[in-house]
């Protein structure tokens, strides 16, 4: 037995000699260095700003936004803000993922379903969503349909396309031993393929994350009245930059949250794959 | 039987005959199945494979394949385990009593096919086929892979395991619903010399306590010989020579005996 136990423990030996070889202040300084520099620029900007160096008017101080923050979360319109964009991108991941998820099975698992559908996709998918705006807002105004119908189609094709090429990936000889232990169907499907395209599925659903922002952002500044866009679009009309300048923290906040969420869906769900073993 | 004892006897430091120590249940279901093939015909296009095979295989033989890479016997085997059908001739599978039944055939690959995303014991439990509920499906999985002496991985995700432990997680997973056939495609080509050495034992250890009759596909001419009561060579889609090798088992390696089947074998392969 002793022969065959030695691939499975290699990886966690290596780790208990490596680690304590380095003395303990060393590790801490080594997880601060990477945010030395972002600290520092930021202090130098405090400087510069509070010696008059830097307009307020291009950019404020970060102390200004950071008052920002505490007025606007005080007056409750930033949580409202934040509410409305985080229920837009919801609504637009929702919409969209289902509908690239479910036509991304059916064209993976049926050769007629792709050969109807899948180049009408593929034409569709050339056009910019972002450039559909105008005629966007000619259909249905600045409503949440709008923001709804771009959000959507700008997270369908990235779920769709990795969705399809999960399925179609999913190893043929996998499949060959499901069948041959009587697994047809829905069962074939629940067992060996829908978790054979998984990872190809979370590829889809980061990629989705990013364009979700970005279009809610573009579609928010443009065409809305509430909303994180919205906030940053009126500040900007009031020459409020502390506000403009806030309004990308959230983003990026909000952003990082997304991914993170998506990061430990995939390594909860991927748990199986050694590269989420550590 | 001479010489087996199984771990859970050799822990207890007794040896009494198999089956008396809850192994009944199992080994009893085995129904080892006899193969009757006649004219076996196969083809892919213009390429004709199989040429008509004639081959009577008794109830819980072993049986061991041997030929140039490209002969056909793969095509033979999937035949066996009704992965495919044949372009001509006839297949029967009966019982020890001579009635025809359907054989309750499985295969294990080169490669161990495990599904990455279940545990070890799940796995297993793929080879139980029909839905039963998941205790009783955890129970067979275990007790099938105590016969491949892998308990303690149960709960491991295959990608955890060695590439020998891989294919006894295969092997139990072919076990499991204890079938009267088990076919073998090369299983152990992928595996080292000395986890192929193991891996020959456990697979001659398991077909002595469950008694399916067993078809083995090995390029490995002295693993043939090691493992089976009878070796066919296939050329030319026919069977071009059947050798009897009555040697008793377990076998050990080195035996002058098995040395000079081994020899006429090669011979006869590479002409
Ligand atoms: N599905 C298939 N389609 C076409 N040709 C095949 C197929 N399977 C096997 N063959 C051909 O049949 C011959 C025998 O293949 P195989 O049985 O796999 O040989 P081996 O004895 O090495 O296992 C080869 O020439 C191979 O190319
Ligand atoms: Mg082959």
């Amino acid at each position: 037995m002793t022969a065959y136990d030695v691939a499975s423990d290699r990886p966690r030996q290596r780790r208990s000699w490596v680690l304590p070889a380095l003395p303990a202040r060393r590790i801490r300084l080594e997880w601060l260095l990477p945010y030395a520099v972002p600290i520092v620029l930021v202090l130098v900007w405090q400087l510069f700003s509070s010696l008059g160096w830097i307009s307020t008017r291009i950019m404020p101080a970060p102390t200004d936004v950071a008052a920002a923050f505490v007025e606007q979360l005080l007056s409750g319109a930033l949580l409202h803000n934040v509410a409305v964009s985080g229920a837009r991108a919801l609504a637009g991941l929702i919409v969209g993922g289902t509908i690239g998820l479910l036509l991304g099975i059916t064209n993976g698992v049926s050769k007629l379903s792709e050969q109807l559908t899948d180049t009408s996709l593929q034409m569709l998918r050339t056009i910019p969503h972002l450039a559909m705006i105008p005629l966007v807002i000619l259909w249905f105004g600045i409503g949440e349909e709008s923001k709804l119908f771009l959000t959507s189609l700008g997270v369908l094709f990235p779920v769709y396309l990795n969705t399809f090429h999960g399925v179609r990936n999913v190893d043929r000889e996998l499949i060959e031993m499901g069948r041959i232990y009587g697994m047809s169907g829905w069962t074939l499907f629940r067992k060996v393929i829908l978790p054979g395209a998984l990872p190809s599925i979370f590829v889809g659903l980061r990629y989705a994350l990013g364009i979700m922002w970005l279009t809610l952002i573009v579609s928010e500044s443009i065409a809305a009245s509430s909303g994180i866009g919205h906030m940053a679009n009126q500040a900007r009309e009031f020459m409020m930059t502390d506000v403009v300048v806030l309004s990308l923290l959230i983003y990026a906040a909000l952003g990082k949250l997304a991914d993170v969420i998506a990061r430990a869906l995939e390594r909860n769900a991927l748990s199986w794959n050694p590269v989420y073993q550590k | 039987m001479s010489g087996y004892v199984s771990r859970f006897e050799r822990r207890q430091g007794t040896v009494e005959p198999l089956g008396e120590q809850g192994r009944t249940v199992s080994a009893a279901a085995t129904e080892a199945v006899s193969i009757e093939l006649r004219r076996v015909e196969q083809s892919f296009g213009q390429n004709r494979v199989l040429r008509g095979i004639d081959l009577d295989v008794p109830a819980g033989q072993f049986l061991a394949i041997v030929g140039k890479s490209g002969c056909g016997k793969s095509t033979l085997l999937r035949l066996l385990v009704g992965l495919d059908r044949p372009a001509a001739g006839s297949l029967r599978f009966a019982d020890r009593s001579g009635n025809t039944v359907e054989a309750n055939a499985r295969i294990v690959f080169q490669e161990p096919r495990l599904l990455p995303w279940a545990r070890v014991v799940d796995n297993v439990a793929v080879g139980l086929g029909q839905v039963i509920d998941k205790d009783t499906a955890r129970v067979k999985a275990l007790m099938a892979l105590d016969d491949v002496q892998l308990t303690d991985k149960a709960d491991q995700w295959p990608a955890r395991l060695s590439g020998g432990q891989r294919q006894r997680v295969a092997l139990a997973r072919s076990l499991v619903s204890r079938p009267g056939l088990l076919v073998f495609d090369e299983p152990l080509g992928a595996l080292d010399a000395l986890t192929r050495i193991t891996m020959q034992e456990l697979v001659s250890r398991v077909w002595r306590e469950l008694g399916f009759t067993a078809v083995l596909v090995t390029h490995d001419v002295s693993e043939a010989v090691h493992l089976a009561d009878r070796v066919i060579v296939l050329d030319g889609g026919k069977v071009a020579l059947d050798l009897e090798i009555p040697t008793e088992h377990p076998r050990r390696h080195g035996d002058p005996d098995l040395a000079v089947v081994e020899r006429r074998l090669l011979d006869a392969i590479l002409g």
